[in-house]
């Protein structure tokens, strides 16, 4: 076998294969779902225009008189580079606009994570730990709650009590880290909370229950065995153990902080990329809807590739491919 | 302190035992009623000596031990005395025993495929305790990690020290639960059934490594074992336990000329026994007729009667003491099988 | 030599008398105190659901605007909104359309999604991989992305956003069913009825879906909760339920701009939301200890 066959089959290469197959599926489905828009493409993308000059110069410009699949060949071709098309509202690139907005929202989503990640790892551990005791009951009570208060009701209370009644945050807009950090936080630090508090919910319940199964395996007996101490059979024993387990839940719910984004960045008037989707679809700006999901799906399976390819670091019987 | 190596397998020149056992009780307390797991276990165990406990699932042999070790839960009350070195262990709190385990006290279990953390590489798992216990470096501890798995016969240990457990194999895995076992030196090793999730090939160089170390570094074995063939190779004294309760102790070769518990004789029946042989070569025990009693209750008569074809009215009717007879023999029976001149009788 | 002597039976410990499974489920429900408050709110939120036009007392459309964004009292136990709505009745009537697209999401889903993995368990091969892709790609986009992507297509109304939630819970009730397939087709008795002619329809149907209901029914307790919050989701963005048709999405979408002067406006819509998604986790939490087999310990 040829070092690039061996590779091919291997994990990470099987696992490529499998995402860019359904890369392809998704541009696909995309690709009709836009097309099966109700109306007329070509008027839709005119506007106000109904002039049949206007729009037969529109179907020319934009190949719509084409068969179905060259126009998919020709989309799919000009994506690949970059070029998702202009915008019919602002006539700008489709793909400036997603920079622009990208930021932000990368922002946004990397506080949420690492509040999730801190304050859900953290009272799941001590919720498996003092198992029991006062500690786990409050633990699960506020996941209980986390998992059924809706982030954007959350979003508003937060803004009554910190923006309105007690002024320490901004409740909306945006300033670039760049130019001002110390802004900057104190407008993302409710929207990140917002969006954090669900997936913190998540990832405190499948730590706690990681741990436990951990807690009462053999290898954890073996380390109280070998007389070492509690930080240590707690930390480098159960908790490497259980991190698996919390990152393919992280993995699964990515796609729920990119759906919390878009409630979160309506709630908080932030100009994110939510902003730009939802914006998109109210004002029947086709080029720019096809270009944001698609974008997003891209992203969200680039994500969950990632975090596949991150437990074969976390545990080694995946990246070494042997079971015994 | 790793270097010195205690006196020799005969440890009977020392002053006295190093781990000693008195009168031991465990119980769990459930909602509606109370489990006595352990009732009464009393041995001495002289450095170097490997002491075989046997008898049924559920006699008691491992929670003995998980109690030596300050492993129970919670919820065990312990009774009794345990001592090692002189110092008093029932009743002390973590502080005191973590110091103990993996460096005076060790223990190897039966699950090898289990008992190993599977992300961690098992050069990993055996420096822990040396940096643990002994303050060695990252470094020196992985080159002692080296050493250990070349001691437990681990080969190209330069190679497996940096391996996963689930590249190597059961037989593998026990041993090196051994290497962080004896990493410290212990004056005290218990083996929970080290060979029963093994092959019957593999068993025997499990065996030969513990006994190979008790001979160098003098360290001193409890054996848990259900497997009378394990004890005659390789115990110098026996303890049976029925029910919780201890019934007969005494060394190896004695218990096997002249067992005198009827269960003790029941079990070696099952041994001598050429026709109750299975496939596999293990013998099974079907002669003794009836089931092990409910642990819950603690009755004032020997618990083995029920299923005892010696029992009179006096085993039902109150509970046998220990008591020693001839070469260090002690028996809890009223009607030993093969009664011997006593000695004396200790309440 | 190697003798082993670890054959007595024990003694039995207590034999439970045998019990029928569902009067046993009863008993193990009624024991788990938060599961039994989850099961009350949520058969109360039902009742709610089914009677709430009999229980309004006011007209849930009728703007007063005499008493605009009037704060909760006598008259009005909930205030009132930007048109003088009384919200209580307005909640009511919420919970109606919140409910509906509870079941109704769920209920499609389970629909499509159920004998899809039935097929790709069973017959596996090119089946598994067919439906296996496809999810994947269902899964590749976010629910909010594809619900935005139906809104767009389809047009927003309270029937699409059903729809969209319902599609985006097809993945996971696939993967379930498909899992539990592949479990209980190697089991000895489907074997045996394999061995004694019985056809395809007759395994699936009648041997390996009543067994995987347990799965299914954790799964349905965990869609239901998580569909209200996606109508409440959708109708706040404008995607869902078209004002002035209440829900209880719209009503907190229109007390956004008024939350300095009138918080109680989002505030008791909320706490609906909240009591209703908590009472179903409670009974999705309390369910899954009762039928999981390792025992309601944990």
């Amino acid at each position: 076998m040829t070092t690039a066959r061996k590779w091919l089959t291997s994990y990470p290469g099987r696992r490529l294969g499998q995402a860019l197959l359904t890369m392809v599926l998704v541009s696909i489905t995309v690709f009709a779902g836009v097309r099966a828009m109700p109306g007329d493409t070509a008027q839709a993308m005119a506007g106000e225009q109904t002039d049949p000059a206007v729009l037969a110069a529109i179907r020319e410009e934009y190949g719509l008189n084409d068969n179905i699949a060259v126009q998919y060949w020709n989309y799919i071709t000009h994506a690949v580079t970059g070029d998702f098309g202009t915008s019919a509202r602002s006539g700008l690139p489709v793909l400036d606009s997603i920079l622009d907005a990208l930021p932000i929202t990368l922002e946004l989503a990397a506080l949420a994570l690492l509040l999730a990640i801190v304050l859900g790892i953290g009272a799941g551990v001590v919720a498996a730990v003092r198992r029991g005791k006062p500690e786990e009951w409050l633990a699960n009570g506020i996941a209980l709650l986390g998992m059924s208060v809706p982030t954007f009701w959350l979003g508003m209370l937060l803004v009554l009590a910190f923006a309105i009644a007690i002024p320490v945050f901004a409740a909306s807009g945006f300033v670039p880290f760049g130019q001002d950090p110390v802004e900057n936080l104190r407008r993302l630090i409710l929207p990140a909370i917002v969006l954090g508090s669900g997936l913190a919910a998540v990832v405190m319940r499948q730590t706690r229950a990681a741990m436990l199964d951990a807690l009462s395996s053999d290898y954890v007996r073996t380390a109280r065995a070998k007389g070492l101490s509690r930080r240590a059979v707690i930390g480098s024993h159960a908790l490497r153990n259980s991190l698996v387990t919390v990152i393919t839940v992280l993995g699964l719910q990515l796609g729920q902080l990119i759906s919390g984004a878009v409630v979160t960045e309506q709630v908080f008037v932030l100009p994110g990329f939510g902003k730009l989707t939802i914006d998109a679809v109210f004002t029947r700006d086709y080029a720019m809807v096809q270009g944001v999901v698609l974008f997003t799906s891209a992203a969200y399976i680039l994500i969950n590739l990632l975090v596949d390819l991150l437990y074969s670091v976390v545990d080694p019987r995946i990246r070494l491919g042997g079971s015994r | 302190m790793t270097t010195t190596a205690p006196s020799p397998a005969t440890g009977a020149a020392r002053t006295g035992p190093v781990l000693s056992v008195r009168d031991l009780t465990v119980s769990f307390a459930g909602p509606d009623d109370t489990v006595h797991a352990v009732d009464g276990v009393s041995y001495d165990l002289a450095p170097g000596e490997v002491l075989a406990v046997v008898g049924e699932s559920g006699c008691g042999k491992s929670v003995t031990s998980m109690a030596v070790m300050g492993l129970l839960p919670p919820t065990a009350r312990i009774g009794g005395s345990i001592t090692l070195d002189g110092q008093e262990l029932v009743g002390a709190d973590e502080r005191t025993w973590r110091p103990l385990r993996g460096r005076r006290l060790s223990m190897i279990f039966q699950e090898p495929m289990t008992s190993l953390n599977p992300v961690l590489t098992v050069g990993r798992q055996i420096a822990e305790v040396l940096i643990r216990h002994q303050k060695l470096s990252k470094k020196e501890a992985r080159a002692r990690a080296v050493e250990l798995l070349d001691l437990v016969g681990i080969p190209a240990p330069d190679r497996r020290v940096d391996e996963y457990p689930h590249q190597l194999s059961g037989g593998m895995r026990q041993r090196v639960m051994i290497a962080i076992a004896v990493a410290c030196d212990p004056a005290v090793l218990i083996a929970d059934e080290p060979t029963t999730a093994l092959d019957v090939t593999v068993q025997a160089g499990i065996l030969d490594v513990l006994k190979n170390l008790r001979d160098r570094l003098g360290t001193a074995i409890v054996l848990i074992t259900h497997d009378l063939g394990v004890v005659a190779e390789t115990a110098d004294r026996v303890l049976v336990m029925y029910a919780g309760r201890p019934v007969e102790q005494a060394p190896v070769d004695e218990l096997f000329a002249a067992p005198s518990h009827p269960y003790t004789r029941g079990l070696l029946g099952a041994v001598l026994r050429p026709g109750s042989r299975t496939k596999d070569g293990r013998a099974r025990l079907n002669e003794i007729p009836g089931l092990v009693p409910d642990l819950r209750s603690r009755p004032d008569a020997c618990t083995f009667a029920p299923r005892c074809a010696f029992a009179e009215d006096d085993c039902r009717g109150g509970r046998p003491q220990l008591r020693t007879l001839a070469g260090g023999h002690r028996i809890a029976c009223h009607h030993p099988v093969t009664p011997q001149p006593e000695e004396e009788v200790s309440a | 030599m190697t003798a082993a002597v670890d054959t007595a039976p024990v003694a039995p410990a207590a034999v439970a008398k045998p019990r029928g499974r569902a009067s046993d489920a009863w008993r193990r429900l009624r024991r788990n105190k938060l599961a039994l408050t989850g099961a009350v709110l949520g058969a109360l939120f039902v009742l709610v659901a089914v009677f709430s036009t009999l229980l309004t007392p006011y007209d849930p459309a009728q703007p007063d605007f005499d008493h605009v964004l009037a704060a909760p009292s006598w008259t009005h136990w909930l205030g009132t909104d930007d048109l003088g709505r009384d919200q209580l009745s307005r909640v009511l009537v919420g919970v109606t359309a919140s409910m509906q697209v509870g079941v109704l999401a769920v209920a499609l889903a389970f629909v499509v999604a159920v004998p899809l993995g039935l097929l790709a368990g069973y017959y596996g091969k090119f089946a598994d991989t067919v439906v296996s892709r496809l999810t994947d790609t269902m899964l590749a986009f976010p629910f909010l992305v594809l619900a935005v992507g139906l809104a767009a297509v389809l047009g927003p109304s309270l029937k699409n956003a059903t729809i969209a939630i319902g599609i985006s819970q097809i993945p996971a009730i696939v993967r379930i069913t498909r899992a539990e397939t592949l479990r209980l087709k190697h089991l000895d008795y489907v074997g045996a009825a394999v061995a004694n002619g019985a056809g395809d329809g007759t395994i699936l149907f009648r041997h390996i879906l009543p067994n995987a209901t347990s799965a299914l029914i954790v799964q349905a307790t965990v869609g239901i909760p998580s569909a209200i919050i996606g109508e409440a989701v959708l109708s706040f963005l404008g995607l869902g339920v078209q004002p002035p048709s209440p829900s209880l999405g719209v009503m907190l979408s229109s007390a956004q701009p008024f939350i300095a002067n009138a918080p109680w406006m989002a505030v008791f819509p909320g706490l609906v939301i909240v009591l209703a998604t908590l009472a179903f986790n409670l009974l999705g939490d309390g369910v899954r200890d009762i039928l999981d087999p390792r025992g309601g310990s944990r």
